[in-house]
């Protein structure tokens, strides 16, 4: 019973990471229709980031802080060096190119830093808080639900009540129309993939110091999670995220408590197949939404 | 079809048997001009081939990415080495038969993915098939005692049929039947993509609304074209095995998959001929690298190893993209174009133009 109800808190805190991860895949898809598979490879830059000015200084934070800025920074570089050329009738090209762009960066990633695992810390106990004598959350995964909760708090009030917000979700859903009555659509494209980033980068950041360590490669199962989450939500559903990955994350916790870490890759392509089989809207679209 | 007439894309059976004929015996000549390690390399050639090919008359024809077709040649690898294991007998038929049950696996597996995902548009076949390459090394450990985790299966050594032995070396020998298979299975789908399922893949990438109206089942018809896909690139694992003598799951990574898209891109997505030159770039480039970084000091080489290759893959990826999108193929197309202007192309328009459907929305 202690064991689940651990469990079970874990795979919240993994589950929220999973649902920024996914909400960041989700952002790029209303915003342009393709789905950013150098989404992984784009966080794991910003991590390395990350990692490197906390070495430097000495401080998470400003290491934290850095990789934010690295990871914005990187979603404007991309969408207007390389997204741009995408062909506007084409949904495969945009994949083709984000394709190019992961080996792109996990190439020079490996070149310049090696391929080794290099653990990451945070300053944050690791033993969990005992409620009432059972062990419920590490304080890091408390860290993590917190700052979770926040970020969809504040992309929720951004889409909701600003006027951004509003700009962008109307250049999503008729970018047409919305051009013609003054939305800058191509800059409100490039806003979503910068905020994109950035929510993808701290999803990795938060996630990459309870795995192995970090390498080139560290984020390409958070990207298969991230996307079977977004697919399980409906890729077009903000709100199928957040549940999509509080599900997805609570799952594979339980996968690895019970039959082993190992199984967990097996167990989201299962969850992916029977997903697909059966809903293939995912659980929270229109399914008119995704005849396109 | 009706009469005479031929269509985008229709070629005669006669023809395409004659153009296969005449590409196979001159690569099996090439054997004989070809020291071993180019002979090795040209079976390596071969056994991705089969899978560009697969890879390639899928995006072309249904307009559909795979981003997992090294497993699916894992799984013909596996198929194959599972049953030569099997097999009390040895020589060309438990070849045959071990070929045909990693064709089988490849094509149930891809089966069962293509129905989940392939009658969708959109993204899902392309992340449906990350996954299963991402998973891969966890079916091999999962199920250790058949697939032998990490290690992989071994086969036993085969050598060069005692009537060959004093003409050819094992690695030529290799080389011809990397090349015979794989002639078999080019031809198969330029076959398949010339005659009536062709058209009705090229009626669904097109207008899938108006195929449907036509009476022809598009998701059936995508379905069954990632399962031919699959198991052309279970082909390939095949031979791959029968070359290496052993499948594992090391050499079927996400890197390795990513590398099919890359020859696939560059050569011309659809064209056959472009999935051929591609197989050679990727296979040949990352050779050329590995030879220009070896005089660097250890250090600097054990970084580069792998990934300089990769970062050049990449960016041609994207200058492909951006700057050439039918690849290869299309510059060899365009170029033969120029210099005959006078004569008009109409029909014999080759498929692989226009890949790209737009989505509902973008119309």
């Amino acid at each position: 019973m202690d064991r689940l109800v651990f469990l079970l808190g874990t795979g919240l805190a993994r589950g929220a990471v999973l649902a920024l991860f996914a909400l960041a895949l989700v952002l790029i898809w209303r915003g342009a229709r393709v789905v950013n598979f150098a989404q992984g490879a784009m966080a794991v830059v910003s991590t390395y980031v990350a990692f490197e000015v906390t070495s430097l200084t000495g401080s998470y934070w400003l290491g934290l802080l850095a990789a934010l800025l690295a990871g914005g920074l990187l979603g404007f570089a991309v969408e207007r060096g390389v997204m741009r050329f995408a062909s506007p009738v084409s949904p495969l090209s945009g994949v083709i190119l984000a394709i190019g762009l992961v080996m792109v960066l996990q190439s020079a990633l490996g070149i310049v830093f090696g391929p080794d695992y290099r653990p990451m810390r945070v300053p944050f106990d690791d033993t969990a808080i005992v409620v009432g004598g059972v062990p419920l959350l590490s304080p890091y995964d408390l860290f993590v639900l917190v700052v979770a909760v926040v970020v969809m708090a504040a992309l929720a009030v951004l889409f909701r009540w600003t006027s951004l917000g509003l700009q962008m979700r109307a250049a999503a859903f008729a970018p047409e129309v919305s051009r013609l009555l003054g939305v800058r659509v191509s800059r409100t494209v490039t806003v979503g993939w910068v905020l994109s980033s950035v929510v993808g980068s701290l999803a990795a950041l938060l996630l990459v110091p309870t795995s192995l360590g970090l390498n080139p490669h560290a984020t390409d199962s958070l990207f298969v999670l991230g996307f079977t989450v977004a697919v399980v939500g409906g890729l077009d559903s903000p709100v199928g995220a957040l549940v999509g990955g509080v599900v997805v994350g609570v799952a594979m916790s339980l996968v690895t408590g019970y039959l082993g870490a190992g199984l967990v890759p097996i167990a989201v392509l299962v969850l992916l197949v029977l997903v697909l089989l059966l809903r293939p809207a995912g659980l929270f679209a229109a399914a008119e939404a995704r005849r396109a | 079809m009706t009469g005479r007439q031929r269509l985008p894309g229709q070629r005669p059976l006669l023809r395409t048997l004659l153009v296969a004929a005449g590409w196979t015996v001159v690569a099996l000549a090439g054997t004989f001009a070809l020291d071993p390690f180019r002979n090795y390399q040209l079976a390596l050639v071969a056994a991705y081939l089969c899978a560009t090919a697969g890879l390639t008359v899928l995006v072309g024809a249904t307009g559909q990415l795979s981003l997992g077709h090294a497993a699916l040649m894992a799984v013909g690898g596996y198929g194959f080495a599972l049953t030569t294991n099997a097999l009390p007998f040895g020589g060309i038929p438990a070849f045959v038969l071990a070929l045909l049950a990693g064709v089988l696996a490849s094509a149930v597996v891809g089966l069962l993915l293509g129905l989940a995902a392939a009658r969708l548009s959109g993204p899902y076949l392309a992340g449906l098939t990350l996954a299963v390459v991402v998973a891969l090394p966890a079916v091999a450990s999962t199920w250790s005692t058949v697939l032998h985790g990490d290690q992989g299966v071994q086969i036993p050594f085969e050598g060069v049929p005692d009537g060959l032995r004093r003409v050819v070396a094992l690695e030529q020998w290799q080389a011809m039947v990397a090349v015979l298979v794989t002639a078999a299975v080019v031809t198969s789908l330029t076959v398949l993509r010339g005659g009536r399922f062709g058209l009705r893949m090229l009626a669904v990438r097109d207008d899938e609304v108006a195929a449907r109206l036509s009476g022809i089942p598009a998701g059936r018809v995508k379905v069954l074209a990632f399962t031919a896909s699959s198991a052309a690139a279970g082909v390939g694992g095949a031979v791959l095995c029968f070359v290496a003598q052993a499948v594992s799951p090391g050499a079927y990574t996400v890197g390795f998959s990513l590398l099919l898209v890359v020859a696939v891109v560059i050569g011309g997505l659809g064209s056959i001929l472009g999935a051929a030159l591609g197989s050679v770039v990727i296979v040949l480039l990352p050779w050329l690298i590995g030879r220009l970084t070896s005089n660097l000091p250890a250090d600097a080489a054990q970084r580069l190893d792998g990934n300089l290759a990769v970062l050049v893959f990449g960016l041609l990826l994207i200058t492909v993209m951006a700057v050439a999108p039918h690849g290869l193929h299309g510059a060899l197309v365009a170029r033969r174009r120029r210099t005959t202007p006078d004569v008009p192309r109409p029909t014999a328009e080759p498929a692989p133009r226009k890949v790209l459907v737009p989505t509902e929305e973008q119309r």
